[in-house]
């Protein structure tokens, strides 16, 4: 018989215990790993299989799918898939680089304000966050067109040529993915900068150092596992991002998303996909284990 | 405590606000343009909100976007919920906590899209295997559920990590049955937390567009998924203010989310 423990207040078995939870939980677990858990790994699976003459599969293990991605087409050797990877890696660096950089005042001037308006900063920060992106790359779309004042502005500056607007373009693409990402790393930065001790960046400024040297060794430590959440929590849907290059890229700049979502698509060519979404999958983790080497403190993510 | 900040972290911080709600803006404000076409100012008007109601592919639309809303999150609160409460009342091993951890937090960390393509290779593979799970209303919900199920858990568990156990044991020490425990102390402790991930569950749903993309049929469109094929056709100012409208109801939703939260904080 089971050893008899008091949980809760209740005295029951340890076994007992398990069942009821089991009970509780089966459901939504089952439902995760039908749905999510077995679907990435078939997906992973799928990977190395062949695609079929009228778009099924053919279960017969290749790295053909691979091949393709670095470059090895029938045509002979292009290094457009491999362009693209490229591409999205840089974007998404830009993009976090670019974030981060307009986060951290955001942070510092919210912080800086009394109880009541931090709240409602923070609030005006959050709603757009919750708008969908559709609506907002479109947006953007509009605000960047070329009979709009800000194109019209480029143009009399001579930036662009008559008759063309910002949109689309790699420009617009930055745009829009910085001001879609900005919210995921305004607020681990904010978490971070709210709890800083000001009594050591005074320590600093009082013993006459200079603000760069002000901010690399008395802000910036202090606030690295917020700054590494800001990191990952803007890498990581950045390297995945699909809706705005598509709508704010026009049709000549591809970036993964776009990619795997023609795959999935009208492409109906799934097993190339999943080699896509296998290879975005391993530059994530490449590009944030990068980020992390940066700023090595244990357990960050957690403390943010 | 106010502080002083150097006037470039202030003039930072407001083209950072502006850039987030500059898009919004314009949409907002070129909804009631008169003008058809182009950015010129034509006057005020209300007539692209009015044709907007009466577009039947735009309140099928619409429809779709409810329905599948208000069903996927009813599931997902209900599977969230246990899941929390199984999750946090159970003495599990430490491999078994892991385990469930990681799946809980996979959908937080995937990006959409490899999220969305592993859903289009499970309901290809089911159809292979069963004839049925077309894409449709059916497989969006089962898509939307999936990624709900870990916010509405999150959500949950962190309100029950906060009631501790005190309570619990008072009322076992007053005699209460497990059953009573859990109806009239645990549950209306619970009850904001659940509410709160139901609410989260329903706009993330409702803003939902790269799961609802893959899964859908041309006849289960959905609102996200209108504008965005409009948008490939061309613009019409029906669009302007299709987008305002969701934009306002989104914001009002949102900010009754923030009044729910900061009234029951304990």
């Amino acid at each position: 018989m089971s050893r008899l423990m008091i949980w809760y207040g209740q005295l029951t078995t340890r076994r007992r215990l398990l069942g009821q939870g089991a009970l509780l939980s089966g459901g939504a677990a089952l439902w995760l790993l039908a749905f999510l858990v077995l679907p990435l790994l078939v997906m992973a699976a799928i990977a190395f299989m062949r695609h079929g003459r009228y778009g099924e599969i053919e279960w017969q293990f290749t790295l053909g799918n691979f091949r393709r991605l670095l470059g090895y087409g029938s045509f002979g050797w292009s290094a457009d898939y491999l362009l693209i990877l490229a591409r999205s890696v840089w974007v998404a660096f830009v993009t976090t680089l670019l974030c981060v950089l307009l986060a951290y005042p955001l942070a510092f001037f919210i912080a800086s304000r009394s109880r009541g308006t931090r709240y409602v900063l923070l609030g005006i920060v959050m709603v757009p966050f919750c708008t969908n992106l559709v609506i907002r790359a479109f947006g953007w779309a509009v605000l960047l067109r070329h009979d709009m004042p800000l194109a019209r502005l480029a143009q009399w500056l001579g930036l662009l040529p008559d008759g063309m607007g910002i949109y689309p373009g790699p420009l617009a693409v930055y745009l829009g993915m910085v001001s879609s990402e900005l919210p995921f790393a305004v607020l681990p930065l904010y978490v971070s900068v709210e709890r800083l001790d000001w009594s050591l960046i005074e320590a600093a400024q009082d013993l006459y150092a200079s603000r760069t040297r002000v901010f690399a060794h008395a802000i910036l430590p202090q606030t690295l596992p917020g700054l590494l959440a800001a990191t990952i929590l803007t890498f990581i849907p950045a390297m995945g991002a699909f809706v705005v290059p598509d709508l704010l890229g026009g049709a000549k700049y591809m970036l993964v998303g776009n990619l795997i979502q023609q795959q999935f698509g009208p492409g109906r060519d799934l097993p190339f996909g999943a080699a896509v979404s296998l290879a975005l999958l391993v530059l994530t983790l490449a590009g944030l284990f990068l980020l992390r080497g940066h700023g090595k403190e244990g357990s960050a993510v957690d403390a943010a | 405590m106010k502080r002083r900040v150097h006037p470039v972290v202030g003039v930072a911080a407001i083209v950072t606000l502006v850039l987030l709600y500059a898009p919004l803006l314009a949409v907002a404000v070129l909804s009631v343009n008169s003008a058809r076409y182009g950015s010129v100012w034509k006057g005020f008007t209300l007539k692209w909100y009015r044709q907007l109601l009466a577009n039947e592919d735009v309140l099928a639309a619409g429809e779709n976007t409810l329905i599948l809303a208000v069903a996927s999150t009813a599931i997902a609160t209900v599977l969230g919920t246990l899941l929390a409460l199984g999750l946090a009342r159970a003495p599990w091993p430490k491999w078994a906590r892991r385990l469930l951890d990681f799946m809980v937090y996979l959908p937080l960390v995937t990006p959409d899209i490899l999220f969305a393509g592993a859903l289009v290779v499970a309901f290809a593979l089911l159809r292979a295997l069963s004839g049925a799970f077309q894409p449709g209303l059916l497989t969006m919900i089962i898509g939307h559920v999936t990624f709900q199920i870990a916010f509405v858990a999150l959500v949950v568990g962190s309100r029950l990590a906060s009631l501790g156990r005190q309570l619990d044991e008072a009322a076992r020490d007053l005699y209460a049955t497990p059953f009573y425990l859990f109806r009239r102390v645990t549950l209306p402790l619970l009850a904001p937390g659940i509410v709160a991930g139901a609410m989260l569950a329903f706009t993330l749903s409702l803003d939902d567009f790269v799961i609802s993309f893959f899964t859908a049929s041309p006849d289960s469109t959905t609102l996200p998924i209108y504008i965005y094929s409009s948008l490939r056709r061309g613009v019409s100012p029906e669009l302007y203010a299709l987008s305002t409208l969701i934009v306002l109801v989104t914001v009002v939703l949102v900010l009754s989310l923030e009044a729910l939260t900061r009234y029951r904080k304990e």
